[in-house]
């Protein structure tokens, strides 16, 4: 097991090594730059911009001076956001995406796994169809219709809720909504499919057969069974969705870290992409090697060599 | 107990995560303001104090008043910085800083007297050495400063040490390179406001960035940013005039999604809002909250005057007349937006302030409603002389857009009809914004969109930028008598001369026709009924430290 842990884990810093410096030249390869607005700054201010953040170097020099700098921790910093640091904005923007974005895993993962389960054991009656019908509109709908449509009903209409800002306990009621249905939605489908995968299994006749009762069958047996690719479906949903959504919190103002990593695009604040893929993809690998554990727990079968 | 321990497994997981997240330096944005909600106030000021929630735009990327050049960005630093002087309701310079000016015979010295007593935000005096301090640190390459090209009027710029001197305490003299009669003005732009030493010496860029280091000298002092979400203003105890503002706090939410703040400013959660979704402006053009207003700047089409066909003037002239100006601003703009027939917008002042420059100018494209039909006609014939009639030969062109907003598309479209009236076929091309700004700079397209906001109010913002080789010209274009008539009205000290001559530059840039005008920008804002004596100046700037709410 430490052995499997240690392969994994270099074989994750090889991973976002590769990641880093595949974002790092294909960056520099799209046109335009972070000081270019509609207004051309002079020829001087942007050769003293330039030479300030050292982006006046051969993309090489700047790509190993970056790598040096990463290396001690330094992700350098905005090009942007003048005086700000890189790790800054990502560190202090994350935190408020954790604290919606885990709510909504919380929310997802409950009830995704719930209504599956209830769908495959209600097979074909109202019930299944009513989760099945739900589930498939959760899937299709994108989340800023989802959004809008909750803020102008629950905002807008009954005046309920805010409909900017995370400053009480309800405003994060859209948010968490917002971020949680095509997780929950994905789930449910899951666990149907494969509960009702299971529930057809031998196994399963063979303990009601022994005597076991179906509740004390559906959780010994059924349920271990069938939640296996919902954890591996875990992983990057988790790592994904802590890392916020640029659509939730541009229409709901919610100051998390999803939206950096669009607007750093745009703006061409190199330091700020660069940081935002690494983190992420720190953040992916991450959670791939802790389901791989937590495969070996639910499934003491699963040989982790 | 086994299938207990997944579900534990899976708890812990998430939980861990969420405590990493937690511990660094969480940012927490329940402030209490329970009761703050705009909506919620109903005139009780003196015993609940007054907190204003607006809207002027997303996150600013900065808040020093060196550095800016967003209009968003300009109205956070006029409510915390005062120039010497600054905009009153109609847009007319008034003592701020300054109590007086004495401006010199040949209008190249002013020597400004402080008011007495001023002080900076954490209670420390401030000096006219402050005023000196802070202009020559935005000329300085090292501070990279976009607006540092607005000092250029002043003796010095050239050579990096402005001739602005501190006689004493109270009194600042500047010496221009000419007569600059917008010179006034500019002392109320944001880049001229006074910025403490002290603290930026110790800070570093991030002085702009926290409570604790923004030192200021306006109305209103930072007492809380939270990126993305909110910045909170309160009154300046040590500001001069500090029983003439209105709120006690302001609250700016930085929203950056249209939808949003329409929506948050229908539920009264804001009081003010500096957009309006494009869709919603037919039905709300009536109401009382809305409000349209001229802005300093003009919507129109860059020709590449370097590659062909736009080479040819006569193409060019074509391509102009051939568009239907009205047809843009009323089927697709739908917000009152002016039809353009001129480069310099409506709004600036001539030699003769109670004369616009626009009607002493007159029009150079007639685009009234009737006159359509003949310049079409005229675009047809110039295209035939061109040797293009009905478009035979014309070489393959493209219009370049950016995808941002539905609006660039929708006119591209247009244009694109108009166009097919000269028997052209024009392909439509878009970028991204970034992208597109590095394409129609580098003068790498045929034809783009473009757009220009005015500086400051004198027309030579709009033209100043076609010299040949200025960073802004993004025709590419080049015309050695239009950059002698500039340089001429840059060191001309009398004004009936300055504004001939810079009439006389429009009539080149219209004879050349090197570019196609569509429309005058309009800003469209809207205000809660309740709320009163808000202002904004030509330029965009909202004012709220002013401002009232109704019994």
């Amino acid at each position: 097991m430490l052995k499997y842990i240690v392969k994994r884990l270099i074989l994750a810093v090889v991973t976002i090594y590769i990641v880093a410096t595949l974002t790092f030249f294909l960056m520099y390869l799209v046109p335009g730059g972070p000081f270019l607005s509609e207004k051309a700054p002079s020829a001087a201010t942007l050769a003293a911009l330039e030479a300030k953040y050292g982006l006046d170097q051969p993309v090489t020099v700047q790509y190993k001076n970056y790598m040096l700098r990463l290396l001690q921790g330094d992700m350098g910093p905005s090009l942007k956001q003048r005086g700000k640091e890189v790790s800054d904005i990502i560190f202090t923007r994350l935190p408020v995406s954790v604290k919606i974005g885990s709510l909504a895993v919380v929310v997802a993962l409950a009830c995704g796994v719930v209504l599956g389960s209830i769908a495959a054991l209600n097979r074909g009656k109202a019930l299944d169809n009513i989760i099945v019908f739900f589930s498939t509109c959760g899937i299709a709908i994108p989340s800023f219709v989802v959004c809008t449509v909750l803020m102008f009903i629950l905002g807008e209409k009954l005046r309920l809720l805010p409909t900017f800002g995370l400053n009480t306990p309800s405003s994060y009621i859209m948010p968490v909504i917002a971020l949680a249905l095509y997780p929950m939605s994905y789930i449910a489908r899951l666990m149907r499919s494969c509960m009702l995968d299971v529930l057809g299994q031998d196994y399963m006749r063979t303990a009601r057969a022994k005597g076991l009762s179906q509740t004390k069958a559906l959780f010994k047996h059924a349920l271990r069974n069938a939640i296996l690719p919902v954890v591996t479906y875990l992983g990057p949903m988790i790592a994904y969705t802590l890392t916020g959504s640029f659509v939730v919190e541009t229409i709901l103002t919610i100051p998390g870290l999803g939206a950096s990593f669009v607007t750093s695009i745009t703006a061409r604040d190199y330091p700020l992409i660069m940081g935002t893929t690494i983190f992420l993809a720190f953040l992916l690998v991450t959670m791939n090697v802790v389901v791989d554990i937590v495969y070996k727990l639910v499934d003491p079968r699963i040989n982790l060599q | 107990m086994k299938k207990l321990s997944i579900l534990l497994a899976l708890l812990l997981l998430v939980s861990v995560l969420v405590g990493c997240g937690g511990g660094n330096g969480t940012v927490d944005n329940n402030n209490n303001n329970a009761g703050n909600q705009g909506g919620n106030q109903t005139g009780g000021q003196t015993q609940e104090p007054f907190v204003l929630n607006v809207h002027v735009g997303p996150n600013p990327d900065t808040i020093d008043p060196a550095l800016n050049s967003a209009v968003d960005g300009a109205t956070l630093i006029i409510h915390a910085f005062e120039g010497l002087y600054s905009l009153d309701k109609d847009g007319v310079p008034q003592p701020a800083q300054a109590e007086k000016v004495e401006i010199s015979e040949d209008g190249l010295t002013y020597t400004f007297t402080l008011r007495e007593g001023l002080k900076w935000s954490d209670g420390t005096p401030l000096t006219a050495e402050d005023f000196v301090y802070a202009w020559n640190r935005a000329i300085d390459p090292e501070t990279a400063a976009d607006y540092e090209y607005m000092f250029e009027s002043i003796q010095g710029y050239e050579e990096g040490k402005l001739a602005v001197t501190a006689l004493d305490d109270r009194t600042l003299e500047v010496k221009l390179v000419a007569r600059t009669p917008y010179f006034l003005e500019l002392t109320a732009f944001p880049t001229f406001s006074p910025v403490q030493k002290k603290t930026i010496e110790e800070n570093g860029e991030q002085w702009a960035l926290a409570p604790e280091t923004y030192i200021c000298n306006g109305p209103y002092k930072m007492i809380e940013w939270v990126d993305s979400s909110h910045i909170l203003y309160e009154k300046n105890e040590h500001y001069w005039n500090y029983d003439a503002l209105g709120p006690d706090q302001i609250k700016f939410i930085l929203m950056s999604d249209v939808n949003a703040s329409f929506s948050a400013f229908k539920t009264e959660q804001i009081l003010f809002s500096d957009d309006i979704p494009t869709e919603e402006i037919d039905a709300w053009r009536d109401k009382p909250e809305f409000n349209l207003q001229g802005q300093l700047g003009t919507y129109y089409i860059s020709f590449n005057t370097k590659k062909p066909p736009f080479d040819n003037k006569l193409v060019r002239e074509a391509f102009s007349l051939a568009i239907d100006r009205n047809y843009i601003v009323e089927q697709i703009g739908k917000a009152g937006q002016q039809p353009a027939g001129a480069f310099v917008p409506t709004g600036l002042s001539d030699a003769d302030p109670t004369k616009e420059f626009r009607e002493v100018g007159g029009d150079y494209i007639n685009v009234s409603k009737e006159a359509y039909a003949d310049n079409l006609a005229r675009a047809k014939e110039l295209m035939k002389q061109a040797g293009y009639e009905n478009g035979k030969g014309f070489p393959a062109v493209e219009y370049l857009y950016n995808v941002e907003g539905d609006g660039h598309r929708l006119i591209a479209e247009a244009l694109q009809q108009m166009w097919k009236e000269l028997g052209v076929e024009v392909s439509l091309a878009s970028q991204e914004w970034n992208a597109f700004l590095n394409t129609r700079k580098n003068g790498d397209y045929q034809i783009a969109r473009n757009g220009w906001l005015a500086d400051y109010n004198d027309p030579i913002t709009f033209l100043d930028m076609w010299i040949t080789g200025s960073g802004n010209n993004d025709a590419q274009w080049s015309n050695p008598e239009y950059d002698r008539i500039i340089a001429q009205v840059k060191q001309s000290s009398d004004q009936e001369e300055r504004y001939r001559l810079m009439h006389k530059a429009e009539d080149i840039i219209f004879a050349e026709s090197m570019l196609a005008p569509i429309y005058y920008y309009v800003d469209i804002y809207l205000v809660n009924q309740k709320l009163q004596n808000v202002y904004s100046s030509p330029l965009g700037y909202k004012y709220f430290m002013y401002a009232s709410l109704a019994e």
